[in-house]
């Protein structure tokens, strides 16, 4: 194992220390989109398409324009001259149709934009949506994603010959070869459902153009405000240097908000056309409706092995339901679930390809865990059923296959390097606490009295930490900087943009130990581009080791500037300088100098060496070299009721290993969230659209996300493998949860019922579709 | 999920609100608004006036008189499932109101406003027609009581008139010896039942001598198992007979069919959560 450096835990690093963001969230005094409100401010609201195919034949807006309190109405036309909803997919084969903030002469999906009025408030502005008349000559519609496909299939985009969006293709070592010498195949197919990200705060942008400084000042409810603002100016061709994008209170997103929305540019655009400030605010059924769905995937994965349990090879196709277009992301995201394919096995040959395919659908993009769900899911249920195909225990199957702890770093057959990890550690800790040969001995006893008992693993490993920059589209590093005030209050800007992780809570814990000062004197600015100079936001767990790292930094730049002036007030040799708890020494000279007295020195410039510059501050940059690489084994055991189908979650032991963790608090909050994002899928949740694109599942009514009452008690431990690749040793734990907990339901459920012959049901597995199964079992 | 605009008034007597409602015959009722502001947030209903209860009173209260106790319309579900006069002496209804949706709903939501909705998946309907519930609405013309089972036509449809307002749901004081139950499976988005089974059963030296089933979710109405009653009269109380008795549950109903349950699973649903809701309650009749 590579060594790091860790942080020390004198002070706060480490602890449980209590988030500094809660108490303005739960008083209800911070300041989301929705709370901003300017001078004279107006409100838009959208149109969108009722077809998920049509061709607009006209549409008349004369109506609405001339309702009382209506400023102006925006079509397609109108919008012509601004720039494209980007994305940033370069794969060869990509086709990227024309992407335009409103629709032009054709829709594409059910709520795809058409036009946008802005008006004296959200109640006229909708009352106006409402009047204006579209006439559309509804077309042929495909919504399926594998019909889509068909030779004879209707091509959402006609000026294509087919639907395929992209091909990619990966492959390592010689799997034609394995697969022709293996003792064993096994396969499966798998659909994962397309999800409704749903963030508690939907998508919001207030926009506002000061003629004067010719300033475009927008709030936006992203994730990437440095981003958004780079992507704004191109598209509204403006200098860069006149837009600022602050991202205020941002109430989640889970990389639904790491996206450019046409609704962005649109509120923009019409800020500058009026030359008022207008705010827009998606309401639910549009988030549900637009907001680009996560998963969508048809997966197939076949599997070789040799009697004895090694895997040898894979072979794995991906069918990703793109929807009518790109988001920003769309076509990269399943490449992830490519490169995670062989997850913590050692597998040495692979194949990959992965189809991206148009449908008639909202697109598809981000959404926690983006790709290594997916890629997790199918895999630990073929696992599962290669051990039922070889009779070996599939915790044992699993053990078989891991590198050992001494044989890190481990390059994969798809070429990743992972930093570090002791798999069996966390796995054999996990068999131990689910109590595993007794719940197997339950488990027959049960069956006998006709009780469904069932245990379901999942050892998961999962890419994070993004990420190196050649591998990312607009860059992986991050920036900080440490501005120390004359006072000697601490003030810490990152690029990253946090909303809920609690990162103000973890860089303060950073500053306030490498300080030696109270948390309360460090601020934590982030989210404003007019602040934080540099940045590129927070997804991909990436908040911690890129994000943090670039404070741990800066935060080191401090301390080594600050005994720098010490040695010089002090009359000390520079190499005599110890900075212990806030305390500037030597054992050269009795007087000490506390940070605060240095700070002021530093302000007052006075009595500073010649050869350094006053101001106590410092920005850096931090670049990772890999990936960082967390790891975990969930375990679920179940109990299904015959008689409806439901199923009960009788434990849930989770054992993560996401390297160094900065606070215990945050990172539980982080895996028990991810926990329910991710068995929400196995159970419950499902954007489901009509053969004719209409979204059936338009509402919370319908659309279920898992509630505090359908969630397990969850067993966490922890692990502990630093990160080689920075220096905090951290990884990252936004989306371990989720990756990690749907396949140990599914093959819980599975296992419950293997004995009537099932092998696989597919997810959402609702009480509905588990009775049936046994139902026809016990029939036939 | 904006409103259309519409006027509010919040009168303070009866004789006020039944006024409004014949002045305006676009106006419409708002008891707890669980289930109107969402439609009118969807532009679903679009009512020229909301005429708010909420101030009147005398339509929240709970009382007891004569074996019968009358709920004012206007009772929160959060209020009927901590009413300790119907803990006591209507347990049923306490256990349906404590099934139904969530806190934020149950504190909410009224008995009133969920017996005028007559969503076909909605909790009480199962409990009130076990109760042989009765329903008392008001015009200005003057007062009616009308048996639940009439009141509720069909879904989303009652026999209320535009003029007319729900005042009291009226539910018999429990008869010693008998023994009720809810047992539900909800629809894990909105929380409705997708079947809810109300029982009341009542022993006398081992066999059943009375029987009451009430079922939601199933048909386009909530509905009195009169078969599955008729099969458990008379007959000794133990497991046998309520399966046997509850594989008649959605007899003769036609079963709803929707993205969460179909037909046949609903069907199967209700023998499944009649004959735990009978066992349950039979349990309990000592």
């Amino acid at each position: 194992m590579a060594t790091t450096t860790t942080p020390t835990t004198k002070g706060f690093v480490g602890k449980r220390v209590r988030r500094t963001e809660d108490p303005r969230l739960i008083t209800g005094t911070a300041t989301y989109v929705d709370d901003v409100t300017r001078p004279g401010m107006l409100y838009a609201a959208v149109l969108r398409s009722p077809y998920a195919s049509a061709r607009i034949s006209s549409i008349s807006i004369e109506k609405a324009a001339s309702l009382p309190g209506v400023s102006a109405v925006y079509t397609g036309e109108d919008v012509k001259a601004v720039g494209p909803v980007p994305c940033a997919g370069s794969m060869p084969t990509l086709r990227v149709p024309h992407h335009k903030i409103l629709a032009q002469d054709r829709v594409y999906y059910v709520g795809h934009p058409v036009a946008a009025v802005v008006a004296i408030d959200r109640y006229v502005a909708q009352d106006a949506v409402d009047q204006i008349e579209v006439e559309y000559e509804p077309t042929e519609c495909v919504a399926d994603p594998e019909k889509a496909l068909e030779s004879d299939a209707v091509r959402v985009h006609p000026e294509y010959d087919d639907n395929v969006a992209f091909t990619f293709h990966a492959e390592g070592g010689d799997t034609d070869a394995a697969f022709a010498a293996a003792d064993v195949v096994v396969s499966e197919r798998v659909t994962v459902p397309r999800l409704a990200p749903s963030p508690m705060e939907t998508r919001g942008v207030v926009a506002e153009y000061d003629e004067g400084t010719e300033e475009l000042l927008v709030y936006s409810s992203t994730q990437i405000p440095h981003l958004l603002k780079t992507q704004l100016a191109v598209q509204l061709s403006l200098p860069e240097n006149h837009v600022r994008v602050i991202a205020p209170e941002v109430g989640g997103g889970f990389g639904s908000k790491c996206n450019v929305w046409a609704e962005e540019a649109l509120t923009c655009f019409a800020a500058m056309d009026l030359k008022q400030p207008i705010k827009w605010i998606e309401n639910r059924r549009e988030s549900i409706n637009v907001v680009a769905h996560g998963r969508g995937h048809v997966d197939h994965l076949e599997m070789a092995a040799s009697k004895d349990g090694t895997i040898t090879a894979l072979r794995f196709k991906i069918l990703q339901d793109i929807g009518g277009h790109h988001q920003l992301l769309t076509p990269i995201i399943p490449t992830l679930a490519v490169i995670m394919i062989p997850g913590l096995y050692k597998i040495k040959n692979f194949t990959a390809d992965l189809t991206g395919v148009f449908t008639n659908l909202p697109p598809t993009d981000l959404y926690r865990g983006a790709g290594r769900p997916e890629a997790t899911y199918v895999l630990e249920r073929v696992v599962d059923k290669l051990a039922d195909k070889l009779e070996m225990d599939p915790a044992e199957l699993r053990l078989k296959n891991f590198p050992a702890a001494d044989e890190f770093p481990f390059e994969t057959a798809t070429g990743l390097s992972y930093d570090s990890g002791d798999y069996a550690k966390a796995f054999n800790i996990a068999l131990e606490n689910v109590g595993y040969d007794s719940f197997l001995k339950k488990q027959e006893k049960a069956r006998s009295k006709g009780r469904l008992l069932g245990l379901g693993i999942s050892t998961y490993g999962e890419v994070c930490a993004f990420g190196p920059s050649p591998a990312l589209p607009a860059g992986g590093w991050e920036s900080a900087t440490v501005r120390v005030e004359a006072t000697g209050k601490v003030t810490v800007m990152s690029g990253a943009s946090p909303h809920g992780q609690g990162g103000e809570t973890a860089y303060s814990q950073l500053a306030a130990d490498a300080l030696g000062v109270p948390m309360e004197d460090v601020v934590v600015i982030h989210g404003d581009t007019g602040k934080v100079h540099w940045g590129v936001g927070t997804f991909g767990s990436r908040g911690t080791a890129i994000g943090g790292t670039a404070v741990h930094l800066a935060l080191e730049d401090i301390v080594a500037k600050g005994k720098k002036y010490a040695a010089h007030i002090l009359n000390a040799s520079l190499d005599s300088i110890q900075f212990n708890q806030g305390i500037f020494s030597s054992n050269e000279v009795e007087e000490k100098l506390t940070f605060q007295e240095l700070a002021l020195e530093a302000a007052v410039a006075q009595k500073l060496p010649p050869d350094t510059e006053p101001g106590l501050s410092a920005t850096r940059f931090f670049e990772p070299p890999n990936f960082a690489f967390p790891f975990g084994a969930h375990i679920c055991t179940v109990e299904v009721d015959g008689d409806t189908g439901q199923v009960e979650i009788l434990r849930y032991i989770a054992v993560d290993d996401i390297g160094n963790v900065i606070n215990p608090m945050l990172v539980d909050g982080q895996l028990h969230g991810g926990v329910a994002q991710g068995l929400g899928p196995a159970f419950l949740e499902e954007v489901v659209f009509s053969e004719d694109g209409q979204l059936l599942t338009g509402t919370f009514m319908d659309y279920a996300i898992p509630k505090a009452k359908d969630m397990p008690w969850i067993e966490s431990e922890r692990t502990v493998t630093p990160s080689p690749v920075n220096p905090l040793g951290a990884k990252g734990v936004g989306e371990a949860g989720t990756i990690g907990s749907l396949p140990a339901f599914v093959n819980a459920v599975v296992d419950a019922l293997s004995h009537m012959g099932v092998e696989h049901i597919d997810i959402p597995m609702t009480p509905q579709k588990v009775w049936n199964l046994i139902n026809e079992r016990s029939q036939s | 999920m904006i409103a259309a605009s519409f006027d509010y008034s919040a009168p303070e007597t009866l004789a006020d609100a039944l006024r409004v409602l014949s002045d305006d015959p676009e106006a419409k009722i708002l008891a707890g608004g669980q289930s109107l502001i969402p439609i009118m947030k969807l532009r679903l209903s679009i009512p020229s006036q909301v005429v708010d209860l909420g101030g009147i009173i005398d339509l929240h209260a709970i009382a007891e008189e004569e074996g019968i106790i009358r709920i004012g319309s206007m009772t929160t579900h959060e209020q009927v499932e901590h009413s300790e006069l119907l803990s006591e002496k209507c347990p049923l209804l306490v256990a349906a109101a404590s099934g139904i949706g969530d806190v934020q709903v149950r504190n909410r939501g009224t008995i009133g406003g969920s017996v005028a909705h007559a969503d076909p998946a909605a909790d009480y309907p199962a409990a009130l027609q076990a109760l042989d519930a009765k329903v008392k609405v008001v015009s200005s013309a003057g007062e009616k009581i009308i048996p639940i089972d009439e009141f509720i036509v069909d879904a989303l449809t009652t026999a209320l008139e535009p003029d007319e307002i729900i005042t009291e749901i009226h539910v018999p004081t429990e008869s010693t010896g008998i023994g009720t139950a809810y047992e539900t499976i909800v629809q894990p988005a909105s929380g409705y039942a997708i079947v809810g089974v109300a029982a009341r059963i009542g022993l006398s030296e081992g066999n059943i001598s009375f029987a009451r089933v009430g079922i939601t979710g199933v048909g386009s109405k909530a509905y009195r198992a009169l078969a599955v009653e008729k099969a458990l009269e008379g007959q000794p109380a133990k497991d046998d007979t309520y399966g046997i008795a509850s594989r008649v549950a959605a007899e003769g109903v036609e079963a709803l069919e929707d993205l969460h349950a179909s037909s046949e699973y609903r069907a199967h649903l209700a023998t499944v959560f009649t004959c735990r809701a009978i066992a349950a309650a039979a349990g309990r009749a000592q």
